[in-house]
């Protein structure tokens, strides 16, 4: 198998979503795989990490990282994949900006478990046992990973060359990634693989977007009958179009749901929350205190729809004093 | 050992067309107010990104003070309401994530108001003093 190009996969905190969207190459799975050779993938193929540890320094041409990093036992894989691998790509929201699992960063390591394992309805007696670092049983000790206070994106642990944006990229992105790895035809370090533009460039309802947006009522889209040939922004409804990276198709937009920004922000922007919440600012048309907050009552949650993807990597990491559960 | 009394830092935005003058007209006045405000004139309050407000906080500002026109009376006749809903939605977030009330205010304050800008940056030197120092952790 000498001469192919050799790729691994991992995954850190993530949904599987990721490993889901390798899968929905379909037919074009093959063709990578025919391409080139796979070392590592724990999801699929039954390789272990000493596999990894005996190949040379850079032995690896790429590896795909999704997921964020939460604990010890991520942090040393992905510090040994980088050592292993002559590319890094940041695969999926996850490992980009830190994704979902990077709303936990609202709170730390200590109140996180004193919910979960305490306090939550589901817990019955309150009395159960937190998840210890080293066990000792009679036949020796045994080890859990150690979880970190905080969630980090890909880049924030280990140096990366290359992101795929996305929840999760889309099999043609993807597609594009490998093409361009194999062909050796790859843009600077550090770019993002998608689009450079805001989605609504390529949205299909952009046409029906007015020339000036202006809100008087932000809808819930749960709560709304969404009419899909018309722009979700000009009825009301909070799609994050205009400040997300473009090319993923405005897949979610055609689906009627708004998008809630997976790609992350454009080039331009240093802080994805910071800079929906200037953008839906600029098109609710309240002068009035009283009723800028009425409209606004439409986002209970600030932080979770404009930092969604992102908290891990916006300025304000977390601040100290956060509130616990409840 | 005794220790030395928190001196908060301030970042305050202040509007080249009016707040700025009041700022300018205070110390003209040789108003005494404390030192503890750091001026960053923009041309409209209006300019002031979301994500100008937060590098302060990152680079170490423990208060940040928005100011800017009287509604009705911005020069550029509707950067001021603007202001209003980046700040009313921002303060939202930051409180979600853990900012006490008080670390990001917004006043509107004339370039006739000199006066009331002394007293604006008094008070809320002595409200971020109470507060204390913003800590920011940024992980281990």
């Amino acid at each position: 198998m000498a001469g192919k190009p050799k790729v691994a996969f991992y995954w850190c905190a993530s949904c599987g979503g990721c490993e889901e969207a390798v899968v929905d190459l379909a037919e074009g799975v093959l063709d990578v795989v025919a391409a080139v050779d796979i070392v590592f993938w724990p999801v699929a193929l039954d390789f272990k990490v000493t596999d990894v540890e005996a190949l040379p320094d850079g032995g690896i041409t790429v590896s795909f990282i999704n997921g964020a990093v939460r604990l010890s036992e991520q942090e040393d894989m992905v510090r040994l994949l980088r050592r292993k691998s002559k590319y890094v790509i940041a695969f999926g929201s996850c490992s980009h900006l830190g994704g979902i699992p990077g709303l936990a960063n609202l709170w730390d390591r200590r109140s996180i478990f004193e919910w979960y394992y305490h306090k939550a309805p589901s817990v019955a007696d309150g009395g159960s046992q937190e998840p210890r670092e080293r066990v000792e049983v009679p036949e020796g000790t045994l080890e859990l990973p150690a979880f970190w206070d905080v969630v980090k994106s890909l880049d924030q642990v280990i140096d990366v060359d290359y992101y795929l944006p996305g929840c999760p990229p889309t099999p043609k992105l993807i597609g594009n990634a490998v093409t361009a790895l194999l062909k050796g035809e790859l843009p600077p370090k550090g770019a993002v693989l998608a689009g450079t533009r805001a989605l609504c460039h390529e949205c299909p309802l952009n046409e029906t977007k007015p020339e000036k947006l202006l809100i008087k009522e932000l809808k819930r889209v749960h709560l709304t009958k969404v009419d899909p040939e018309k722009c979700l922004l000009a009825q009301g409804v909070l799609c994050l179009g205009p400040v997300t990276r473009g090319g993923c198709e405005a897949l979610c937009v055609k689906g009627a749901m708004p998008c809630t920004g997976c790609f992350g922000p454009t080039d331009e922007v240093r802080d994805q929350g910071a800079k929906g919440i200037s953008y839906l600012a600029s098109i609710l048309d309240f002068d009035d205190e009283a009723d800028i907050r009425r409209a606004m009552e439409a986002v209970p949650d600030p932080v979770g729809t404009f930092y969604r993807y992102a908290l891990p990597r916006s300025i304000l990491m977390r601040s100290r004093g956060v509130k616990a559960h409840g | 050992m005794r220790k030395p009394e928190f001196e908060p830092r301030i970042v305050a935005f202040v509007c080249n067309w009016c707040t700025y003058i009041a700022a300018d007209a205070a110390g003209v006045a040789r108003s005494r107010y404390a030192s503890n405000v750091r001026l960053i004139r923009t041309m409209c309050s209006g300019r002031v990104d979301p994500q100008f407000v937060l590098t302060a906080f990152e680079k170490g500002a423990d208060g940040v003070l928005l100011c800017g026109c009287h509604p009705r009376d911005c020069h550029y006749s509707s950067g001021n309401y603007k202001t209003l809903r980046r700040y009313t939605l921002l303060k939202k977030m930051l409180s979600q994530m853990g900012f006490e009330e008080g670390r990001l205010r917004l006043e509107w304050i004339s370039a006739s108001e000199a006066e009331k800008f002394r007293r604006v940056v008094e008070d809320m030197t002595e409200q971020v003093r109470r507060l204390g120092p913003l800590d920011l952790d940024g992980g281990d």
